[in-house]
């Protein structure tokens, strides 16, 4: 008979393989995934395909179109989610008479939070492509994104403003400050870092949306003048580098542009969760200096 | 003795709760320019009624307060009464240092920027007063610009009172304002508050009775929500009228 020790020694070690063989599975499979991405990106991801527009007649690829649609569409949603976001967790936080409303929007907002996007696709095309009469468009296209996002900027400015200690609220009350001016010059300040976590990440899943805007902001692949006019600016569609890929991969059977696609939002989402976890990282610190 | 009654407390009772009271029926009358300590044993009320003075109890949702709170003359909780203002008059300084999270200089410079000052020399010349008063400006006059936050205990709490003496208030209100500190810096403040009592009037809460005899004039021993004895320092603490303050005192309970 095995004595009891060496039994319990073995069922660890066998434990520890497979706690150790699932992480090295993670490890390799993001390897892996990221690897084959730069393999067969990487060579077709020239000068020439960053900064020109695909040309039939030349027969030649680029997605400079795709990366401004992007970032039209990172930055309107943005400009539209921060202010409604961040003053909707001030409210929440600061001001709702009563805890249970408070609660019961928390929660509302943490289940939109886990919606899958193609539902915002579908309500964002019904109500900003029909219902408003804005057509497929990038503006209706940053619209729903807005939307979807909403809870996100909402949820971490409010897990950041209940970091602020109580005491900043009273020490600047008890100066004589009134309630607006408290939040402006005090609270919001320290709960700063996550305010800009929570838009990094708003713009991480921007960036990286494809299904909910297929419905809303069209596929188009030439160049928008966005700037040109007001025009322009709200009935201008196209793909962001997100549909891009799709169209590429799905309807023109292009792989090589496909993965050129794949290997900038791969460093794109790898650059933004770094900042993520910067600003992540400063909240930390702060809180550590707090409880001294 | 005439003195003038800066804070006129009748018949105070506060709620935080339905049911019983948190205090009971307090009466006193709180004179210019004296140290006034309130002791007791933790949970007795003082903390609270140091509050109802400058109206800090009404952030507590669900606080019910009756009676009447006179500061010079004036009911502070009258509807009209605007809070801002009487917060300018009013100052608090809390039990744990608060500084804000910004530099120095921003810290002092907040109250009088809360209340309209904006030129600059003026807030200049507001905040070196204020930290002199307060004497911390020969530790900290060549960082203003640094994070308050770096400061040592001692130094952020004479800080947040340079913060509060920045408003020019007529009443500073301490909450054991020197309970989280070291004793070297405690006695530094118990200083500070026999110079500040020339030209403030202060009502200190604390939990040390060697303190409250070193620095008041007055003293007012709370018991469970009651104020139970009011008088002068020195005759409090050699002869007290009550059997309650005298156990305490002498360390018999609390």
């Amino acid at each position: 008979m095995v004595p009891h020790s060496a039994r319990r020694r073995m069922r660890d070690g066998l434990l520890r393989g497979m706690l150790w063989l699932s992480g090295g599975l993670v490890a390799a499979l993001l390897a892996a995934v990221a690897g084959y991405v730069l393999f067969r990106g990487l060579p077709h991801l020239t000068w020439e395909l960053l900064t020109t527009q695909t040309s039939v007649l030349r027969d030649t690829r680029g997605i400079w179109p795709n990366l401004g649609n992007t970032l039209y569409v990172v930055g309107v949603s943005l400009a539209l989610v921060l202010p409604l976001g961040v003053g909707a967790a001030v409210y929440l936080t600061e001001y709702a008479p009563s805890r249970r409303l408070a609660g019961a929007i928390e929660f509302a907002a943490g289940t939109l939070a886990g919606i899958p996007s193609i539902l915002y696709g579908l309500v964002g095309m019904l109500v900003f492509c029909q219902l408003w009469g804005l057509q497929a468009s990038l503006l209706a296209g940053s619209l729903t994104l807005a939307v979807m996002t909403f809870p996100t900027v909402l949820r971490t400015t409010q897990e950041s403003l209940k970091t602020v200690p109580q005491s900043y609220r009273e020490g600047a009350l008890g100066l004589g400050s009134g309630k607006w001016r408290m939040i402006r010059t005090v609270v919001l300040p320290a709960a700063a870092d996550g305010i800009v976590t929570g838009c990094i990440l708003a713009v991480g899943r921007v960036v990286g949306e494809s299904a909910a805007l297929l419905f809303t902001a069209g596929m188009g692949m030439s160049l928008n003048h966005v700037f040109a006019s007001w025009e322009n600016f709200s009935r201008s569609s196209g793909a962001t580098l997100t549909v891009a890929l799709y169209v590429y991969a799905k309807e023109r059977a292009d792989f090589d542009t496909a993965f050129a696609i794949a290997v900038l939002l791969l460093g794109l989402t790898l650059v933004l969760n770094g900042a993520a976890r910067l600003a992540g990282r400063s909240i930390r610190q702060r809180g550590g200096e707090r409880r001294e | 003795m005439s003195e003038e009654t800066v804070l006129q407390v009748r018949d105070l009772c506060l709620w935080y709760a339905p049911g019983s009271p948190t205090l009971k029926h307090v009466s006193l009358d709180l004179p210019e320019r004296q140290v006034t300590a309130l002791i007791g044993p933790s949970g007795c009320g003082k903390s609270t009624f140091l509050k109802t003075l400058d109206r800090m109890n009404d952030l507590i949702p669900g606080v019910r307060v009756t009676g009447s709170v006179r500061y010079r003359g004036r009911e502070l909780y009258d509807p009209s009464v605007d809070v801002t203002w009487l917060r300018k008059q009013i100052g608090m300084v809390f039990q744990k240092p608060n500084p804000f999270p910004m530099s120095i200089y921003d810290n002092v410079a907040y109250g009088p920027r809360t209340h309209g000052v904006r030129d600059r020399g003026r807030l200049d010349g507001i905040v070196e007063g204020s930290l002199r008063g307060a004497a911390l400006w020969e530790e900290v006059r060549d960082r203003l610009k640094k994070p308050a936050l770096a400061l040592s205990g001692g130094q952020q709490q004479r800080l947040c009172i340079a913060r509060a003496l920045a408003v020019e208030p007529d009443v500073l209100l301490m909450d054991e304002a020197t309970s989280a500190l070291d004793p070297i810096s405690t006695s530094k403040i118990e200083e500070l508050i026999s110079e500040l009592k020339e030209r403030y009037t202060i009502v200190t809460v604390t939990h040390n009775m060697q303190q409250a005899a070193r620095i008041s004039d007055k003293c007012a021993f709370f018991l469970l929500g009651e104020l139970i004895e009011f008088g002068d320092t020195t005759q409090l603490f050699s002869l007290p009228r009550d059997k309650r303050t005298e156990d305490y005192i002498t360390g018999r309970f609390g």
